[in-house]
């Protein structure tokens, strides 16, 4: 023990160092640009609870289960809970938030294309945790 | 060479007993017991996600008291009281002194762990291993939640006497012949783990009881409706479990570290390095508790400290890979059971590893949170890494404690299977996390590709489950039956060089 020189650890520490540094640094800026929020995103106030999501827009219409977006806006979703930790999640856009009762997490978002997507809750919450499902239904913009 | 063997006695001459040996064999039958338990319930959660919709699992109710418990005894009651066993069986003996430094407190300690046992059992608790609030505080049904707390608080003053018990006989009774850089490195594992125990269980030991009277409803500390945050729990709980986690998987490393040399008919590649990723490993554990909360709502500036704090443990891991890997270089390997369990640990210790890179790379956990990935991740470290070294461990041990050999033959059936079954549920679940699996379902929507991932899953852990059957004949038949082992050389390694803590217990 000890009596061999060591240099190839230390190479190998030194690779693994700078693996982790770019890794890190690659994260960091991937995270920077991801959570910049557009100035005019629209508001949809979203509320889980024991076992459904509801959905309120910035017009004051409200969904429950179901959410109807248009292609081509920035959303940013307001998410909170009524009764215990939800996870709020669109995985198809890598959207995923907790819906924690006393607080509201911002999370925002800008659907690309036409279609239907899942939506559900990735945090423990008792009974039917495993259907508190519901569907994002991306549409086209008529308005404009 | 280590363990001095003793005549066959009747069990309560052993269950009264303080002795360093007796201890560590009432925490290994305990341990492989709970082994068993928590496995059957394993092959109930998989043989439920077999298929959408309901298989051989009633209610969601049942499922999710069967997945909180699993992990609960897997953690608590195998895991643990494994590295304990292996503890009490060498530690004293590698440090050169009689006995632990306390061998009453030992006993107590390990006494604390079968009420703690039942309490969980009994209750069969719903509210998921981090049992968290407002959840656990006002949705989780009594008395099972309050028993689960009761459970966990007995063993987190266990563990805290154990690490007391470790700490002192390695600092204070080691041989004076003895430096401190000259304790085998499976010592300095316990060392470092205990250390980390400390540190790290009063902060839960807390929580809990702030938890318990949240839900008698004299105190708010983690209830929304009377002004409390649960955010706040999970800081407190994840301070304690993020180190909990090395707690768990440094004694299986210094389990490796006595197989491998051994194997390998090398020393190891270097003792020094090995001390100081333990020391370093113990001292990062506490920089990264907060990597599992991202998803949260922490600001960008939280998530940046602890992605930095989670990715400086690495290098401290890679740096046992490393290690292991230039001691069987040019090595004469020997591939019997333990040396087997060992390398296919390794191998799975590093892919875990790779996947928690992923994890702590900021917008990568947002894919990976909470879904099935996660619960791959973490396997790929309790099973594949801990569950591996410490079933290697005992394949290692068992002529030492037993006098006789198991059959080398269903240890190797036994490992191979395992191997194979860990590869396909651990893997595949990490590709069904991609896929977008939350965890903790008791059902999922029949998604094609979700419904070929949860089949190859479960067939996977029947194959874990079939070995594990093997494991347990072997294991009773050979120590009755076996053959006799020359306990000098069990494994005809050849040359009592490779067994360098010869030196019998100098006090017997
Ligand atoms: C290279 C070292 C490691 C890194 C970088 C790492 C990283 C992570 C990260 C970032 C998470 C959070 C994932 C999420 O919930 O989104 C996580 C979860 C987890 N890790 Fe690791 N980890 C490492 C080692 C370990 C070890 C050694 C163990 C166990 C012995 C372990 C056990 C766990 C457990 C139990 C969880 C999930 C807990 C839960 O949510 O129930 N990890 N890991
Ligand atoms: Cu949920
Ligand atoms: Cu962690």
């Amino acid at each position: 023990m000890g009596h061999h020189s060591n240099w190839p650890e230390w190479v190998y520490v030194g690779v693994v160092i700078a693996l982790m540094v770019w890794v890190g640094s690659e994260a960091w800026n991937a995270e920077r640009l991801v959570e910049h929020i557009p100035a005019d995103a629209e508001v949809i106030k979203v509320t889980g609870q024991q076992w459904f999501w509801t959905f309120e827009h910035e017009d004051g219409t409200k969904e429950i289960g179901e959410l109807h977006v248009k292609v081509g806006h920035a959303y940013k979703f307001e998410i909170t809970s009524k009764d215990v930790i939800h996870s709020f999640n669109i995985h198809d856009y890598v959207v995923l938030l907790d819906a924690v009762p006393g607080r509201i997490n911002t999370v925002w978002f800008a659907p690309k294309e036409v279609g239907e997507h899942a939506i559900q809750c990735r945090e423990y919450c008792g009974l039917i945790h495993y259907n508190m499902r519901g569907t994002l239904f991306i549409e086209e913009d008529k308005s404009s | 060479m280590v363990l001095e063997l003793q005549k066959p006695r009747p069990i309560w001459q052993i269950m009264f007993s303080t002795h360093h040996t007796d201890v560590g064999l009432l925490y290994l039958i305990t341990s492989l017991s709970f082994l068993f338990l928590g496995g059957a319930l394993a092959l109930a959660i998989r043989a439920e996600l077999f298929y959408p919709g309901t298989q051989i699992i009633a209610d969601s109710m049942t499922f999710n008291r069967i997945f909180t418990v699993h992990g609960t005894t897997l953690i608590f009651l195998f895991i643990l009281p494994f590295a304990s066993a292996v503890g009490n069986y060498f530690v004293p003996i590698m440090v050169r002194y009689k006995d632990m430094a306390y061998p009453k407190l030992n006993a107590i300690a390990f006494w604390m762990i079968p009420p703690a046992g039942a309490l969980i059992w009994l209750g069969f608790a719903d509210f998921t291993w981090y049992a968290t609030p407002p959840y656990s505080i006002i949705s989780a049904p009594g008395p099972a939640a309050d028993m689960w707390i009761f459970g966990l608080k007995i063993l987190g003053i266990s563990s805290v006497l154990g690490a007391i018990n470790f700490i002192v006989t390695i600092l204070k009774c080691k041989h004076p012949d003895m430096s401190i850089g000259q304790v085998p490195l499976l010592a300095w594992s316990f060392l470092t783990s205990s250390l980390i125990i400390l540190v790290a269980i009063p902060t839960f030991a807390a929580a809990l009881l702030m938890l318990l009277t949240d839900r008698l409803g004299v105190s708010g500390f983690f209830n929304p409706a009377m002004g409390g945050d649960p955010i706040a729990y999970a800081h407190l709980f994840w301070f304690t479990f993020h180190p909990e986690v090395y707690v768990l998987v440094i004694p299986a490393i210094g389990m490796m570290y006595e197989i491998i040399p051994r194997f390998s008919r090398k020393p190891i590649y270097s003792h020094s390095s090995g001390i100081f990723a333990f020391v370093l490993l113990s001292m990062v554990s506490f920089s990264s508790w907060a990597h599992h909360m991202y998803a949260t709502g922490m600001s960008f500036t939280e998530k940046t400290v602890f992605m930095i704090g989670t990715l400086a443990a690495v290098p401290a891991s890679a740096m046992h890979v490393f290690n292991f890997i230039a001691t069987m270089w040019n090595g004469r390997i020997k591939f019997a059971t333990p040396m087997m369990w060992a390398v296919g640990g390794i191998a799975l210790f590093f892919s875990a590893g790779a996947g928690g890179v992923v994890n702590a790379a900021m917008p990568l956990d947002f894919q990976t949170h909470d879904s099935y990935w996660v619960v791959g991740h973490f396997h790929l470290f309790v099973m594949g890494t801990i569950a591996f070294g410490s079933i290697g461990f005992l394949y290692y041990m068992f002529p030492y404690v037993t006098g006789r050999m198991y059959n080398e033959k269903m240890g190797q059936a036994h490992f191979i299977m395992s191997f194979i079954g860990a590869v396909l549920v651990f893997f595949t679940q990490h590709l069904l996390g991609l896929y977008g699996m939350p965890r903790r379902v008791y059902d999922y929507p029949p998604i094609p590709e979700w419904i070929t991932m949860n089949q190859i899953a479960s067939v996977g852990a029947m194959i874990i489950g079939v070995s594990m059957f093997i494991f347990l004949i072997n294991m009773i038949y050979s120590s009755a039956k076996g053959k006799l082992a020359d306990t000098d050389d069990p494994f005809g390694l050849g040359g009592k060089y490779y067994y360098p803590f010869e030196a019998k217990n100098p006090h017997h």
